[in-house]
């Protein structure tokens, strides 16, 4: 009697719950625990850290995952303006920290505003489409365009390039999965080749220099050039088996920087070497492949759209923060997903998987 | 509510946006393995080149300079040492302000106006990355305040080091030379020889002297100590370390105490002296006076103690011993003698007479001799004892100038010796060919007069001489000088080097003739003969010769009067000396500069010498007075 009830109650907890991504998910999370182990230098205060982070993060991902999809949408438009305002306060209030002025103090806590936004411009923009679906015309298009370029604009001031790309990426995934036309895509990539001189012009020195740097990072071996050298020699002389567990030169005698965080994948690289990155790369794909096979079957057009999203921009991390690692890509402030030491992105990141969780399981709900 | 929308979906809809999915999955698989393609470009191909990279950046080389080889003289006396001691330094290229830099740190530790001299020099031979002293010997008291405040002076450092010290400063500064910082011009003999990496830590290398001939044995071989690195170039740990080997250490031939002697003998004359063992050719003691302290060069002299030195007119840095060339005068009438009886020009009863002076046939010039009323009947055991000039005259018109040039050349003349010291030059033994290749011009028979008595044309080292006199005094046979006895090895492997003699020329004499000669330079220091002063009451058997090397011409009809003629001026004393003469152990040279005669400088300086070489005395110091006794000349 007993036992069953404890069964039953077991199962309405893990019911929401999709054990395929939650396995994935765990994959990767028990990866970051053992890579940021030997990057930090042994140090377990690092490591219990993360499980911590960790830990929050997946009772946000239970509880996202639980949270009926009529509620989600209705924070759509709340979020969006809370954090738009956020951001409109970080530029007028917000603390300059290393040039930038990306936090905001609220008092009791300090926080990053543009964080929310990873989450509230897909999830506002998905709610748009959601709204208009019946007749969508191209002035719904521009209109979600705008949506996603005021938090951006807003963004790019503090400066922040690496979110604001990221954001831009999640938000233009909604707007090709919500079936914007080749025809604008390609009037779009016109214009934007058009307009990058003066892009160019309104980046930040240093900004620019990320960009010149990975053309020719040994032209500043020891200024800017350095993160990207370093890095790819550790990636590199890790090899095809890597220099095992804990050896890694570059990074245990302090050549790598940032290694717990943005820089954790050549530490990673290093010491497991091709073999390991191939399966880093498997776990990834596992995970991605999974979100896709959601956003398939997902029943309503706005939970396609924010399923589509959530993967795609899930993916667009772990590719941006490996190719900048590699030096195949600037050096932008992005992380490793699900790897990286952090809370922040570590919270964002399970409950973008949270709501995935949710659109998967209460649909079959309605369906079965 | 699902089930509702889930209806107004069109078919067409959906397929729609699930072909833009498949777009997207292309995409991600497209770019996942776009950085798979990176990856096995980054750790398959270039893979050896990154490892190259990280084990640079890990492996630091440290050179661990090894100590350098100690010299001593042949009876262990330490010439050339080593110490342990504490520098400040700084690295110019980190200092913006060095005056001011220097003016702060001489709040700390003493700097003189001689150490910022020194290390202005300093910076304009030196690179700039490397690091100079501005101080060395630091006392505990400087080290440790210094140590406290460093910090606060980027591109200074304490720094531990050996230093080289010469103990016996003057005594020894012409054969042992100095090491001094290396410079760009050593830098490339490094490069050429290939010794770059056995440099890597060293700072200063020979640069004359036996510090420069044997530096290839001194200096031994550089240790390296692979340590690994952080970053921040903090040494994490030693990966692996090589000692280095000790430079060899030198065991010279030469006798310090000898060497003393003689310094103490000279008193405040200029000059130099050389003995050699005859039977070996080892060099017993190596003077030129005056010397200079080499341990001002070390770490570059200051200026005031350059110009001191370079401007003195006693010219402290000329190695006269090694590259002096002088004139033998009549030293050389011995060898000449030697010639004569070779060539049975002479016969050792033949006799000439002396009227005072030479003419060659069909000539009026005359060669006058240094006995105005002449010797009388002369021959040739008379000629080296009263050393008549005449004598020679015609021995050596008789004999003409090739036959005197290829005997002489038999003990060494217009050669170099080969000893172990670089620079030596070699004299000048004057010949036809000789002159045609230099002047131009033919050879005259006046020119073969005056070469011989040692005059003319005719150049020796005190080296050269010594080298001879020792070839005379050892039956003929002509050994390479030699200053280094032993050289120890320090590493394990190779046992040590003793110098063997090197025979260089056994010259063809007859004993008869020897020993002719040879009695004849002992009745010189006997009564009668021109050194009977100096030779007066030796216990044992001296041989000997004087001789005068003119520094000014002298016009004909006009007689060299020492007094009217400026001290630098007078002509240069010659003895040349073996002893004890039956089986000769040292042979040597004394050249007096502006001495006058051979007999009243020269001589009594060889005399000290051979009573402390032979019987261990020691001499009083002696002050440059004219010494007593009559002076017979030459």
């Amino acid at each position: 009697m007993l036992k069953g009830t404890k069964h039953r109650l077991w199962e309405r907890f893990i019911v929401h719950l999709d054990p395929v991504l939650l396995t994935a998910l765990g994959l990767l999370m028990c990866t970051s625990l053992v890579v940021l182990y030997s990057a930090s230098g042994g140090n377990w205060s690092r490591v219990l850290g993360q499980s911590v982070n960790i830990l929050i993060a997946l009772v946000a991902l239970w509880a996202m995952a639980n949270l009926p999809l009529h509620y989600l949408m209705r924070t759509a438009v709340p979020m969006y303006v809370i954090g738009v305002s956020l951001l409109i306060g970080v530029a007028l209030f917000g603390e300059i920290n290393n040039g930038a002025r990306r936090w905001l103090n609220l008092g009791i806590i300090t926080i990053q505003p543009s964080e929310i936004m990873k989450i509230a411009v897909p999830l506002m923009m998905a709610w748009y489409f959601e709204k208009y679906e019946a007749q969508l015309r191209l002035r719904n298009y521009i209109v979600a365009a705008l949506l996603l370029l005021l938090p951006v604009g807003l963004i790019l001031r503090q400066p922040d390039l690496g979110t604001a790309t990221l954001i831009t990426a999640s938000g233009f995934f909604v707007l090709f999965l919500a079936g914007l036309s080749w025809r604008v895509m390609l009037a779009l990539v016109v214009a934007a080749a058009a307009s990058a001189p003066f892009l160019w012009h309104s980046l930040h020195d240093y900004q620019r220099l990320r960009i010149l740097m990975l053309l020719d990072p040994s032209q500043d071996a020891l200024g800017k050039g350095y993160h990207t050298i370093q890095a790819t020699i550790a990636v590199g002389s890790g090899g095809i088996l890597g220099k095992g567990y804990l050896n890694g030169t570059q990074s245990h005698l302090d050549f790598l920087p940032e290694r717990t965080t943005d820089f954790i994948f050549a530490v990673f690289s290093e010491e497991f070497g091709l073999l390991g990155n191939i399966i880093l790369l498997g776990f990834y794909l596992f995970v991605i492949v999974r979100g896709f096979m959601i956003t398939a079957n997902a029943s309503t057009y706005f939970t396609r759209l924010m399923a589509g999203s959530i993967t795609l921009t899930f993916f667009t991390y772990a590719f941006v923060n490996m190719g900048m690692v590699s030096g195949i890509l600037p050096v932008v402030g992005v992380p490793l997903p699900l790897i990286s030491y952090g809370g922040t992105s570590m919270v964002t990141l399970l409950l973008g998987f949270g709501m995935l969780m949710s659109i998967h399981t209460h649909k079959k709900l309605v369906q079965t | 509510m699902n089930h509702r929308v889930e209806l107004k979906d069109s078919q067409r809809e959906i397929h729609h946006f699930r072909l833009r999915l498949m777009l997207c999955v292309s995409i991600v698989l497209l770019m996942f393995f776009l950085l798979l393609v990176r990856f096995v470009y980054l750790q398959v191909i270039k893979h050896s080149h990154y490892e190259t990279l990280a084990e640079n950046n890990r492996i630091s080389i440290v050179p661990i300079v090894p100590s350098r080889g100690v010299i001593r003289d042949r009876n262990g006396e330490v010439l050339a040492r080593n110490y342990s001691g504490y520098t400040l330094e700084i690295t110019p290229s980190k200092v913006n302000d060095m005056e001011g830099l220097i003016n702060q740190l001489a709040l700390l530790v003493d700097i003189s106006n001689k150490d910022r001299k020194r290390f202005k020099k300093l910076l304009t031979e030196s690179r700039n990355f490397n690091s100079l002293p501005i101080r060395n010997r630091l006392t505990d008291v400087e080290v440790a305040r210094m140590a406290a405040q460093v910090f606060r002076f980027p591109g200074v450092e304490i720094k531990a080091r050996l230093f080289r010290e010469y103990p016996h400063r003057e005594l020894t500064s012409h054969f042992i030379g100095y090491i001094s910082r290396i410079n760009d011009e050593d830098l490339k003999i490094i490069e050429e020889s290939n010794e770059n990496s056995n440099y890597l830590g060293t700072d200063y290398i020979g640069k004359i002297g036996i510090e420069q001939s044997y530096e290839k044995e001194l200096h031994g071989i550089t240790g390296i100590q692979r340590v690994e690195v952080d970053s921040a170039g903090r040494e994490v740990r030693t990966v692996s370390s090589t000692a280095p080997i000790s430079g060899n250490d030198l065991t010279l031939t030469l006798d310090v105490k000898l060497q003393s002697v003689t310094e103490q003998a000279f008193g405040d004359y200029r000059g130099a002296m050389v003995a050699i063992d005859p039977s070996n050719g080892e060099v017993l003691a190596f003077v030129s006076k005056p010397g200079y302290d080499p341990n001002l060069f070390i770490d570059g002299i200051d200026e005031q103690s350059w110009n001191e030195l370079s401007n003195s007119l006693d010219v402290p840095l000329n190695n006269r011993a090694l590259r002096g060339q002088y004139p033998p005068g009549s030293t050389i009438k011995p060898f000449m003698a030697l010639a004569g009886l070779t060539y049975n020009t002479r016969t050792p009863t033949k006799t000439i007479s002396d009227p005072g002076f030479f003419t060659l046939p069909g000539n009026r010039h005359r060669y006058r001799d240094w006995k105005q009323d002449g010797h009388g009947i002369v021959d040739l055991f008379k000629s080296i004892v009263i050393s008549c000039d005449t004598y020679y005259y015609g021995l050596a018109t008789e004999m003409g100038i090739g036959n005197i040039a290829s005997f002489l050349s038999q003990f060494g003349f217009g050669k170099q010796t080969g000893i172990d010291l670089e620079g030596e030059v070699s004299g000048l033994l004057p010949s036809e060919e000789w002159k045609q290749r230099r002047y131009q011009q033919i050879w005259y028979p006046g020119d073969t007069v005056s070469v011989g008595i040692g005059q003319g044309y005719s150049l020796v080292t005190p080296l050269q001489l010594a080298a001879a006199t020792a070839a005379l005094a050892n039956n003929g046979i002509l050994h390479r000088p030699h200053l280094v006895k032993k050289i120890e090895r320090n590493s394990n492997n190779a046992a040590s080097a003793t110098t063997a003699p090197q025979a260089v020329q056994q010259i063809n004499l007859k004993a008869e003739h020897l020993d002719l000669v040879k009695r004849a330079m002992i009745a010189v220091t006997k009564p009668g003969g021109t050194a009977a002063w100096a030779g007066n009451g030796v216990p044992y058997v001296m041989a000997g010769k004087t001789g005068t090397a003119q520094v000014i011409n002298i016009k004909q009809g006009e007689k060299y009067d020492a007094q009217k003629v400026d001290e630098r001026h007078r002509d240069h004393a010659w003895f040349i000396a073996f002893a004890p003469a039956e089986q000769p152990k040292i042979a040597l040279v004394v050249l007096v500069e502006n001495g006058g005669h051979g007999s009243s400088t020269a001589a009594p300086i060889a005399r000290k010498v051979l009573d402390y070489f032979m019987l261990g005395k020691v001499p009083k110091p002696l002050v440059k007075t004219k010494m007593g006794g009559d002076v017979e000349g030459d």
